[in-house]
């Protein structure tokens, strides 16, 4: 993954907003934006970003491409949606952001343990596995990356909400030993596969090992 | 045979023992007093939802909803389909518009698609349950099952993110949609038209992995309830449901609050002013219990 990055840095020395063109989804919108700030006032987490949407899309031009990668800011989108339609000039600021936070993740560059990134791997293996989203197992995974301890700590915080969930048929212990899921799994799975070797291909990556590549 | 036919995906969160296993209840028995069949696309896989885009790659979400598009077509040729889960529906509709836009795309899709033995062919089209409600049936078309309106209950509309942004419901504003509050109506409830929080976000997801944040917007979006004299919050999300009911006792842990706001779906509205038990209308499946609702549930009518 450290490798990408230099990969990255060689190929495209100064030109980050170049390179977020090519190899970000959506990338090639950055250039569109026109610094007006309605992305930064309509952002749900927006007090909490470290850099809002439109300081993002100005460093990108600004060639500051390890402040923008290296940072936890687009990790807090909510995908609300509320910058995008709100964009006088129209950019899908929501697939902007969760594209550079998947880029960033990409070259090894995310902050380490960051709740969202975490969970959305957590969630992409989760659903990947049976087709179908586990919910009681990826909870599980959630509460407990930081650990046994901190896991059971939260979990037991959290207790009255489970036992309530439970009463009312929305979580049963049962979906640890059973779970819900796509008869052919295996066609599903292979699709995936050869859809991550297709996007390597385009992007000219190595193929990412997921839990349904080998 | 039925009034209107449709392919259903109803989502990871709606399946038997989900976190919103009362909405698909719900809309059974609602769906079953308007003569609306649905059959479940065959096989159907999980969306991916907004939250995955660190563990996937764009085009690998896009095979995700086309698969069931193609499995859609291939079983139930000619039915639009119909998504009960706001983030289930728009991330179908984005696959939609950007396949339709780049042919490299559909091209790519095909191909990865091909592995599952199946083929995406354009032209589909995703709707959300309340589309079907208000776009094919109408507001005077469900008025006329009603057999206990809901008489006195104030409801706040909260329609939240994402059956409004990016793409909404035809003809509504981002700002301040009002076919909720429409149907709130419909059924003989109050809805209250000042409710400030209507399309605030909940968190969304990150209500999991940044709970404090999201739990902050949950005490406006319940708060704002209060205020208004809500007795109830009703919401066409199944994210919002359960982050907006759920999270109340820790905000009250945190902040020393007294929040008990049940939180319902449209649907439940539907159900139960058609005549549907507490079960049928899923009202067995809360922590907060709409007490109201509950009360209109079981009361008998006079024929």
């Amino acid at each position: 993954m450290g490798d990408l990055n230099q990969q990255m840095l060689e190929k495209y020395r100064n030109n980050f907003l170049h390179e977020v063109e090519q190899k970000v989804d959506d990338g090639e919108w950055v250039k569109m934006c026109m610094q007006c700030g309605v992305c930064a006032g309509s952002c749900t987490f927006g007090p909490d970003w470290e850099h809002t949407p439109q300081k993002i899309f100005m460093m990108i031009r600004a060639g500051k491409r390890e402040e923008v990668l290296t940072s936890s800011s687009m990790w807090l989108c909510t995908s609300c949606y509320n910058c995008m339609v709100r964009c006088p000039r129209e950019l899908p600021i929501t697939h902007i952001m969760h594209g550079l936070a998947s880029y960033a993740h990409r070259l090894g560059l995310a902050p380490k343990n960051q709740p969202t990134r975490d969970f959305s791997l957590i969630f992409w293996e989760n659903c990947t596995k049976t087709g179908r989203v586990n919910e009681l197992r990826m909870t599980i995974s959630v509460y407990f990356r930081e650990g046994f301890v901190s896991g059971i700590k939260k979990m037991w915080a959290l207790r009255g909400i489970g036992s309530g969930l439970m009463k009312a048929k929305r979580l049963n212990p049962l979906e640890l030993f059973v779970s819900h899921g796509c008869k052919d799994k295996d066609g599903l799975r292979r699709a995936l596969k050869k859809a991550d070797e297709i996007e390597a291909r385009r992007r000219g990556y190595a193929v990412q090992p997921r839990g349904y590549s080998s | 045979m039925a009034k209107k036919e449709y392919a259903f995906y109803p989502g990871c969160s709606s399946q038997l023992r989900g976190s919103a296993a009362n909405y698909l209840v719900s809309v059974e028995s609602m769906c079953e007093k308007l003569d609306v069949k649905m059959t479940q696309i065959p096989d159907w896989n999980c969306c991916g939802a907004s939250i995955s885009y660190a563990g996937s790659s764009e085009l690998a979400r896009h095979v995700l909803s086309a698969r069931n598009f193609a499995l859609s077509d291939k079983h139930l040729p000619g039915q639009d389909i119909v998504a009960t889960c706001a983030a289930c529906w728009l991330g179908g509709r984005e696959t939609i518009e950007k396949l339709d836009a780049s042919s490299q795309l559909l091209a790519d899709t095909n191909e990865a698609l091909k592995e599952a033995g199946l083929e995406y062919k354009p032209g589909t089209e995703i709707r959300h349950m309340v589309e079907v409600l208000v776009e094919d049936l109408g507001y005077e078309e469900l008025g006329k099952p009603v057999v206990k309106p809901l008489d006195g209950v104030k409801v706040a509309g909260y329609v939240g993110c994402q059956t409004n942004r990016p793409f909404g419901i035809a003809g509504e504003s981002f700002e301040n949609p009002m076919y909720l509050d429409k149907l709130i109506e419909t059924v003989g409830g109050e809805a209250l038209s000042k409710y400030e929080e209507k399309v605030t976000c909940c968190g969304g997801s990150l209500a999991f992995c940044e709970p404090e944040k999201a739990q902050k917007q949950i005490k406006n979006i319940v708060e704002s309830a209060y205020d208004n004299g809500a007795d109830v919050i009703c919401t066409p999300c199944p994210l919002c449901q359960a982050n907006v009911e759920v999270y109340q006792s820790e905000i009250n842990k945190a902040h020393g609050t007294k929040l008990n706001m049940p939180v319902v779906y449209y649907s439940q509205l539907l159900s139960v002013a058609y005549g549907g038990t507490l079960k049928e209308a899923g009202l067995d499946g809360h922590i907060i219990q709409p007490k109201k609702l509950q009360e209109i549930a079981v009361k008998v009518v006079k024929k």
